[in-house]
Order: structure tokens, then C-alpha cells, then sequence
């Protein structure tokens, strides 16, 4: 039988039972494909891969990253605690030793889902990776993290949760949010006062191949790795760059996910996107598995792979040797560019509004980041949603000061309830949640 | 009357069981090298003063295929592999020539690339040219549609004496395992089929138009010429009638521990309510991981005859046995010789035992008691280590939906039931342990020639149902037929049912002993876009193992061996 080079902890949980609606794309269907195949392939009789069943994360998990209104209960089913048990089970199983990387296939996804959460938005309703890291950070220690996001959709949930992350590197590279949803992710968005140049977005052309991923991989991600030299690597595996895939407009095959996951070499990777589920899964999961298990997966192709139809042009190459020199650039600069646009400042403001697109909810959003010159400093977010609710919400940070911590409870005991619904603390040094 | 003979490594037990009483018991010992011969012989000398006009069926665990394996001694077999895109494949060359052809199916059934006929005929000249007369064709996605592997079968048909089909063997997705289940099933073929033909030949010579079954890794039987066609399923039987024994003697519909504790391993199973586990995917035997469908079970070398050492100033027992115990003339203080010490057990010279048991003692500062306990106490402490173990193993397998994350069957012990010789000794030190009452049947001595007596027919079927496609399908029973576009779940379970009834009434059954179930089913909705195109439908059902009555306790007097379901008798303490 086959030996893994890299011993590979599994978590497969394809939720059988559980969808958004019959039609919905994250349906009950969406993994049975590539149970089939990596059942067929013989995978959990490889030496070295191990499956896990998910733990269940409970209400403090989702707490210490979400603001839920109203309440945590109220917006998640038992698959969304599931879905972030699959992935804290996973990242376990590589804190303890079990296992040198750990893969979790879960659904429902959750990159879309931010600080607060109304409801559904681009499926997801909380963030799996983030809750997953922030138990694990609570659990073992403040970790030097680089999340890299391989969705085709940019990871706008992500970016929001770590904006004023220093210790969170957050790079995702996504179909030009011009094209598509969810219409973020651009050059400008470049993180928070406190971690300012470590939000990196790439927004890529739509018609993008295997060659100009693999190229931005090399000659951006990368080189950005080697210096930021983080304690794990997450891939926030969304699928659906593939070219078979319904809701986008990429090429990149299961080869080119292989290879991907083999350059960047993540302890970590968690299912997010990806809803071509009989073409593009099953051979992109198996791919992404021998991959990460150091295992030869030259052998997998999709049935109606075409190299030469899946070229990316000449001006597409062209368009992206030019943006990752850019991207590249900006992250070489960023402590000038720091000092251009942040420097002096005694706080950011970011006004904004998101759309909930599955449930149908605007909100309006006000986030308050208070520069603080002894931690990242205290953050703020006054948010209205048309669904009836008006909250404040209240952030001291992982690395926050006394000051800070004084402060956030200030503002929290002061906070008027007459004119909120709902009021919020994240205590993060004290990993306390209160509301009111 | 039914037989049960059960052939194990140095013996050979045979029984008679009628109308739920033993009425006559053997053990022999293997008399010779050949296996047809040690059976027949048994059989015969157990049949001697019995009318045999009465036997309405003789059950038989061999070893015929296991031992082929083990020892080496089964046909050359061609390999003929399609493995299409995926896994690297180099390690599935398990035949004497392996011939790895072009073309493939996918995961839904659909061909993607079709055969080439031309590699299958210079496949078919090479291995005659090696003189080979068994061969194997197996295809990845066989399961979900089978055209390839029968093609090459009739382009194969006339050159070969045996050839074996992947999909025939199981309905289960596994391709790695489908190969390797398969080259075992072609390179047993013959070794069983001369034991199959001597076996009928003599039956015939004597008279006897009797069935004959042969007991399965799963539990259950299967008529000799169904093992004829998959002898690969005959392999490592012993445990599974082991286990059905114990059942027999001791039945229970609760979630229980089952121990065979012999002289040199210690076997442990688990009942979950009183119905079987199985092997995840299937039972591996001698490095080869199969599909072979079988109860369940966790050999550790350590038994009544494991040797003992110091190591560390610390007691270490087995995992090897040297022989017989001490005080038998063997060579090296064992659990066995702690019983016989501290008089729980009467066998060989007494004085011998307590010698041995003195000699360690010496090195841990202990008395003879001490050190007797000490011995049975550290056996009791790695059995229980053991079970622990494999308990928190098999409660955390892979679930699939929210419901049995959240709501799933746990296996949680309330009774151990224990048979083999150290088992009695043993008993009330388990009892503490495990904080279990223990069960151990006054007589086992033949109990796995009970379980191969009392085991009934089982079959099960993997039913695939794709209303976009318009086919049903089962691979191993290699039947296909088309479907509407409204044939739902409901159908799918009836006809499965009706299909494994069918089948197993082929195999001999008879129509009111069936009991068929279905173990797992799945519905799912095919969307294309925002429109359903159909249905995605699973079936699994079985019969499973069980017991052809119940055993009723037997009067000691009036036969050979008597069964008795009694509580260890807590005065022993």
C-alpha cells in the first residue's frame, strides 16, 4: 500500500442531511461525488492519512469572532457548529502532534461571514477558519498566521475579521470583484492602522489558468511567506477557480489546485467555495489531498481536461506579470505607504455597506479602529441592518493595553441602551463576551 | 441434524447439533498435511453411529484458502488493470504479470474512454505465453458499471481455465482493495476447487446426498459451489465461528464485549444490541487489505501460554508463546502456570508451576501468590488497555451527516462473555476491571464447530439507482435493468430485498429463515442548474449473521460435552 511523505489528518463531513434549500447550490449532494471518488481511490487505506469526524463548536467559539444578532442561537444550525468543529478538529489534530497537516472538508463554508453576522451571505454565516484559529489561539498560543484564500471569491469575511491583524497575514487572490461577487477585494483594501500592508488583495482576470496562478504563487505569495515567515499556513480552499465551475469564469483544473497546494505547502486547509460537483470536486479534493500528503498526483485529471483550451491569453499573462509586480511592490512598501496614509492619525474609519445576498439583508456599517501606540487598539462598529436592528459592538484586541481594556468596558457600561437593540463587548484579553 | 466442523491450527472440532441440543462432539487432531483428508476423516469418525439420512446440512470453516495464501502456495495469476486517471497505480501489481490497459469510467458510471481491443489481445497472448490460467480483470468505478471488466472477460473466455471479475466480489467502492480481493480470489480458485471436487467425491462415494456449506469471514455460510466461484470469501473463518460460538452459548441482545481467550492469543469482538460488528471495509489477510465482508476482530498474542519475562524489574507477557506451560514441560513460566499455582486451574504438576512462578517472583521481591496475582492482574490490565483502545476507535468512525454526528450509535459494553481455557481464571479479575459481570459457558471446547454449526446463510447487496441515467444496478450481483424516471427510495428498498431473497434461496436457504434488512440508504436530488434532473439513490441491505435457532442447555449426563449458560461463580474469588 501507499505511504504518505506528510502524515494527512482528514476531516470529512459532507453533511448528508443538511442544506440551505433543495435547489441551492450548497446542497446535500454538493460532497457525495468526492466521497465516491476518494473512497473508489482508496485514500483511508493510505499509511499516514487519518480520518477525524468533526467536534461540535460551541456558542464562546463563534463569540470570540462574531458578533451574531441577535444572539449566536438564533442564527446557526447544528451544520455551522459542525462546519467550525470539522475545521478546530482538524487544526487539533495538528497542534497535538497527530498528524503533520490536516485537511477539513466541511460545509458549509464561511469565508463571506463577518465580524457581524445578520444571516447568510455567500452561504456562509460564520467564519470557519476564523473560529477554528481563534479556539486554537485561545487553546495553545498567539500563532503567527498567514491565511492565503484560493476561492474565486474574495474572502471579504476574512479580510473584515483580520483587518487590524498584524499576527494574521491575510492574502486572497479572486476573480476581479468588478466581475464578481461579492465586489471587494482590491489593491486598495490593505488592512487596518494596526496592520496596515497585511490585508493583500489580488484581484485576478477573469479567463485566469493554471499558469498565471501558479506564476502570482511564485512571484507574489510566496516571496510574501518567506519574509512574513508565519508559525502556520492556512489555505482557505475554495474550488471554484475550476473551469467547470457554474458560478464563475476561471480555468484552472485540478492539476493546477495540486500543484498550488504543493508549492505553498499549508499545515491547514479548509473547503470553502466550489460548486461543480461532479467535474471539478471529486478530482480537485483528491488532488489537494495527494498534495498535501506529499503523495504523486501527476495521475489526476479531470475527464474532459484540455490543456490547450484552457490557455490563458497573452494579455491575461501580460495583465498579471504586471499586478503581481504591483501587489509585490506594495507589500515592499507598505511601512512607507504606512506613513503616507496612516501615520498621525488618531483613528480609521471605515463606512461601508454589505449585502447579505442568500438572506437579503443591507446593513450600514460604521467600524471605529482607535490607533493605539501600545497595541493594536480598541475597535468599534456601529451597525444598522434593514432587517430592524441597530447594534454597537466593542473590540479590545488580543494584544490590547490596559488602557485599552479599561477603555473598551468604559465604553460598553456607557454605551446607551435606549439607543441600541443590541450592544456587544469582545473582551479578547479576557476571552469574554458580553451583551446587552 | 446439522454438522459443524471447524478446522484450526492443530485441531479439528466437529459437532452435531439437533433441534438445539449437541448430540455428539469430536476433536481430533490434524492428522496429516492434506486438509481434505484431516476433514474427511473427522467428519467421518464424528458421523460413525449417526444416521446420516438425517443431516439435513453439514457447515465447514476451513482454512483451505487462508492457508494457501499464507504459505504461499496459490496459482499465478495475470492482472489485467484499467486504472484510469487518479492515484499513482504502480503499487497495484500484485500478479505474476500485470498488464495495466488504457480507458476509464468515472465516479457516475459514464465511460470517458473507451477499451482498446488491440492491448486486450497482446495481454491475452503474453499470459499464454507464461503459461498462465488465472487472471484477473478489475477497472476502477467497476462497481458503477461493469461493461468493461465483461468485455474483456469474453475477449479473455476461451484461454483461460479461471477468470475473475472485480465487480463481482462487492458492491463496495475501494478500487486498491477490489484489485487485491480479486487476485486473491484467482489465485485460490483452483487450490479450493481440488478441495471442493475431493469433498463431493467422497460424499458421493459414501452415499450421502448431503448440503454442504462453508462458514464465511462475515458470520454466515455460503453453499460450496457459490465458495467454489469466491473462494476469497472462505478466508479467515476461524474468528468468525469462534465468534459465532460464543453467541450460541451465550446469547445476548445488549451491547457486549466477547473474548476468546486461548493459549496463545486473545480474541476480542463486540456486539452492538447483540448484532454483530463488521469490519469497516473489509478483512486483510497476510499484508493484502480485501473486501472481504467479516465480523469484526482484535488478535493480541497473549494467552494461557504467552511466556513471561522480566524486563525492567516489570513483568512482560507474550506476545510469543515458547511452547506449553511449565508445569506441562514447557520451557518458560506462563499466565497458565499462575492459575495452576494458585490452584485455580488443575492441569500438569502443580510444584512445576509454583517453581516457575517462584523464579520471577525472586526478581520482583514478591511471594508466589503475589507474583501469581501480580501475572493475572497485568493480563487482565492489557486486555482491558486493549479494549479501550479499540472501543474509542471504533465510536469515532467517519459519519457523514449531522444526525449521526449528533445522534449516533456508541458501543458501550454491559456484559463480557469469555470462553477458552484461561477464561474462568480470569473472569472475576475482568468483572473488577471492566466493572462488567462476566458470562463464561461451563464447556467451550468446541465451540467454534458450534458456531460453524449453528451459522446460517448471509449475502448483501449495494443497490444504485440513478432515475437520470434510468439504471438500476448492483454490481455484484451483476444485474442491471432500466428504471422510470418516478422509481423512488420505497422501490429501491423492495427490490433489494426481493433480490438478496432471491439470492440467497439460490445458495440453499430456506424461504422462512430469511431475514433480510437494509442497513443504508440515501436519496439524492440531481440538480443541473436550478432544475432537479433526477434522483441519486443508495441502497445497502444484508442478511445478516445469525443463529439457525436457539441451543438449548444440554443435559451433562446424557451427552459428551454439556452447554450450560451459568454466571461465573463468584465463591472462586
Amino acid at each position: 500500500m501507499i505511504k504518505a511523505r506528510n502524515s494527512l489528518g482528514l476531516v470529512f463531513f459532507p453533511a448528508f442531511d443538511w442544506a440551505i434549500s433543495p435547489t441551492h447550490p450548497e446542497r446535500e449532494e454538493r460532497l457525495l461525488y468526492t466521497k465516491d471518488q476518494l473512497f473508489e481511490e482508496g485514500v483511508e487505506d493510505i499509511e499516514g492519512i487519518q480520518f477525524y469526524n468533526p467536534i461540535i463548536a460551541n456558542e464562546k467559539d463563534i463569540q470570540r469572532v462574531h458578533f451574531c444578532v441577535p444572539d449566536v442561537e438564533s442564527r446557526l444550525t447544528k451544520s455551522h457548529f459542525i462546519s467550525a468543529g470539522g475545521a478546530i478538529r482538524a487544526m487539533e489534530a495538528k497542534m497535538k502532534g497527530e498528524v503533520d497537516k490536516a485537511f477539513a472538508m466541511v460545509r458549509p463554508p464561511g469565508h463571506h461571514a463577518q465580524r457581524v453576522v445578520y444571516g447568510d451571505r455567500g452561504f456562509c454565516v460564520i467564519n470557519v477558519e476564523a473560529v477554528m484559529l481563534e479556539r486554537i489561539r485561545q487553546e495553545y498560543r498567539d500563532l503567527r498566521v498567514a491565511i492565503i484564500d484560493t476561492d474565486c471569491h474574495h474572502g471579504d469575511g476574512t479580510q473584515d475579521i483580520y483587518w487590524n491583524d498584524k499576527d494574521t497575514l491575510f492574502i486572497s487572490f479572486h476573480q476581479d470583484g468588478r466581475t464578481l461577487y461579492p465586489g471587494t477585494g482590491f489593491l486598495d483594501e490593505f488592512g487596518g492602522p494596526a496592520a496596515y500592508g497585511y490585508n493583500i488583495n489580488i484581484p485576478l482576470p477573469a479567463g485566469t489558468s493554471d499558469e498565471g496562478f501558479l506564476y502570482l504563487l511564485d512571484h507574489v505569495v510566496l516571496p510574501i511567506l518567506e519574509e512574513y515567515k508565519p508559525d502556520i499556513i492556512i489555505n482557505s480552499a475554495g474550488q471554484d477557480n475550476h473551469y467547470t465551475d457554474p458560478l464563475t469564469n476561471m480555468n484552472f483544473s485540478a492539476q493546477g489546485y495540486a500543484q498550488l497546494n504543493s508549492k505553498l505547502d499549508p499545515d491547514i486547509a479548509i473547503l470553502e467555495g466550489g460548486y461543480s460537483i461532479e467535474g471539478a470536486l471529486p478530482y480537485v479534493n483528491l488532488g489537494i489531498v495527494l498534495a498535501m500528503a506529499g503523495l504523486d498526483y501527476s495521475h489526476v485529471r479531470e475527464p474532459d481536461y484540455n490543456e490547450e483550451g484552457l490557455k490563458q491569453d497573452k494579455r491575461t499573462s501580460e495583465y498579471i506579470k504586471e499586478l503581481s509586480r504591483h501587489v509585490y511592490k506594495r507589500w515592499e512598501n507598505r511601512e512607507e505607504l504606512w506613513a503616507k496614509n496612516i501615520k498621525g492619525r488618531e483613528n480609521v474609519i471605515l463606512k461601508r455597506q454589505v449585502y447579505y445576498d442568500t438572506d437579503g439583508i443591507l446593513e450600514t456599517q460604521r467600524q471605529n479602529f482607535i490607533v493605539c501606540n501600545k497595541c493594536s487598539g480598541l475597535n468599534t462598529i456601529d451597525s444598522q441592518s434593514d432587517s430592524g436592528y441597530h447594534i454597537y459592538a466593542i473590540t479590545i484586541p488580543r494584544d490590547g493595553c490596559p488602557n485599552c481594556l479599561d477603555q473598551g468596558y468604559r465604553i460598553y457600561k456607557n454605551a446607551s441602551p435606549g439607543a441600541y437593540t443590541d450592544v456587544y463587548l469582545q473582551d479578547r484579553i479576557n476571552d469574554h463576551y458580553c451583551a446587552k | 441434524m446439522i454438522v459443524g466442523l471447524d478446522m484450526g491450527g492443530t485441531h479439528i472440532d466437529g459437532v452435531i447439533v439437533s433441534e438445539g441440543s449437541i448430540i455428539d462432539t469430536i476433536k481430533t487432531p490434524r492428522y496429516a498435511d492434506d486438509l481434505f483428508e484431516s476433514i474427511w476423516m473427522t467428519l467421518e469418525k464424528l458421523l460413525m453411529g449417526h444416521d446420516i439420512s438425517k443431516i439435513k446440512r453439514i457447515n465447514l470453516s476451513t482454512t483451505v484458502s487462508t492457508n494457501a495464501i499464507v504459505e504461499g502456495k496459490t496459482s499465478p495469476v495475470g492482472m489485467i488493470i484499467q486504472s484510469g486517471p487518479g492515484m499513482p497505480h504502480d503499487f497495484l501489481a500484485c500478479g505474476c504479470e500485470n498488464s495495466f490497459i488504457s480507458g476509464y469510467i468515472d465516479h457516475r458510471g459514464k465511460v470517458v474512454e473507451d477499451l482498446k481491443l488491440e492491448e486486450i489481445e497482446d495481454v491475452k497472448i503474453k499470459f499464454k505465453e507464461k503459461n498462465i490460467k488465472s487472471c484477473a480483470i478489475v477497472t476502477k468505478f467497476s462497481t458503477r458499471n461493469f461493461d468493461h471488466e465483461l468485455r474483456i472477460k469474453d475477449l479473455l473466455e476461451d484461454g483461460f481455465s479461471h477468470i475473475t471479475m472485480g465487480h463481482t466480489l462487492s458492491g463496495r467502492l475501494n478500487f486498491p482493495r477490489r484489485v487485491f480481493t480479486s487476485y486473491l480470489n484467482a489465485a485460490t480458485y483452483h487450490t479450493f476447487r481440488d478441495f471442493s471436487t475431493s469433498i463431493q467425491n467422497a460424499m458421493e462415494q459414501k452415499g450421502a446426498d448431503i448440503p454442504l456449506f462453508i462458514l464465511k469471514a462475515d458470520g454466515g455460510t455460503t453453499s460450496l459451489q457459490e465458495a467454489g466461484k469466491k473462494p476469497v470469501e472462505t478466508i479467515l473463518s476461524g474468528p468468525a465461528a469462534s465468534f459465532m460460538g460464543l453467541n450460541a452459548l451465550l446469547n445476548t441482545q445488549k451491547d457486549a464485549l466477547l473474548l476468546d481467550i486461548g493459549g496463545t492469543t486473545t480474541d476480542i469482538f463486540f456486539l452492538a444490541d447483540g448484532v454483530p460488528l463488521f469490519e469497516p471495509i473489509g478483512i486483510e489477510i497476510h499484508g493484502y487489505k480485501t473486501l472481504i465482508r467479516a465480523i469484526y476482530s482484535f488478535s493480541i498474542g497473549l494467552g494461557g501460554d504467552s511466556s513471561i519475562d522480566i524486563v525492567n524489574h516489570e513483568l512482560k507477557i507474550g506476545p510469543k508463546r515458547h511452547g506449553p506451560p511449565y508445569a506441562l514441560g514447557g520451557p518458560k513460566p506462563t499466565p497458565s502456570d499462575a492459575m495452576i499455582a494458585l490452584g485455580l486451574m488443575e492441569a500438569g504438576h502443580r510444584q512445576m508451576a509454583i517453581d516457575a512462578i517462584k523464579g520471577l517472583g525472586k526478581s520482583l521481591n514478591l511471594s508466589v501468590e503475589d507474583t501469581a496475582n501480580k501475572i493475572l492482574d497485568t493480563m487482565s490490565n492489557m486486555i482491558k488497555a486493549k479494549v479501550d483502545e479499540l472501543l474509542v476507535s471504533i465510536n469515532s468512525k467517519p459519519v457523514y451527516t449531522v444526525r449521526e454526528l449528533l445522534h449516533g450509535k456508541k458501543i458501550e459494553p454491559q456484559l463480557i462473555n469469555i470462553i477458552g481455557g484461561p477464561a474462568n481464571c480470569l473472569a472475576a479479575i475482568l468483572e473488577k476491571k471492566f466493572n462488567l459481570p462476566c458470562y463464561c459457558p461451563r464447556h467451550y471446547g468446541v465451540a467454534n464447530a458450534i458456531g460453524a454449526a449453528m451459522a446460517k446463510i448471509t449475502q448483501d447487496i449495494t443497490l444504485l439507482g440513478d432515475t437520470s441515467r434510468g439504471i438500476l444496478s448492483s454490481a455484484e450481483f451483476g444485474f442491471q435493468e432500466r428504471i422510470s424516471k418516478d422509481f423512488t427510495l420505497e422501490d429501491m428498498r423492495s427490490r433489494a430485498l426481493e433480490l438478496l431473497k432471491r439470492k440467497a434461496m439460490e445458495l440453499g436457504a430456506k424461504e422462512d429463515e430469511i431475514e433480510a434488512e437494509i442497513v443504508e440508504e440515501s436519496s439524492f436530488n440531481m440538480v443541473d442548474g436550478f432544475f432537479t434532473k433526477g434522483k441519486n439513490m443508495r441502497v445497502e441491505a444484508q442478511i445478516r449473521p445469525g443463529l439457525a435457532g436457539d441451543l438449548l442447555v444440554a443435559n451433562p449426563q446424557e451427552h459428551k460435552y454439556s452447554i450450560k449458560d451459568d454466571k461465573y461463580d463468584q465463591s472462586k474469588k
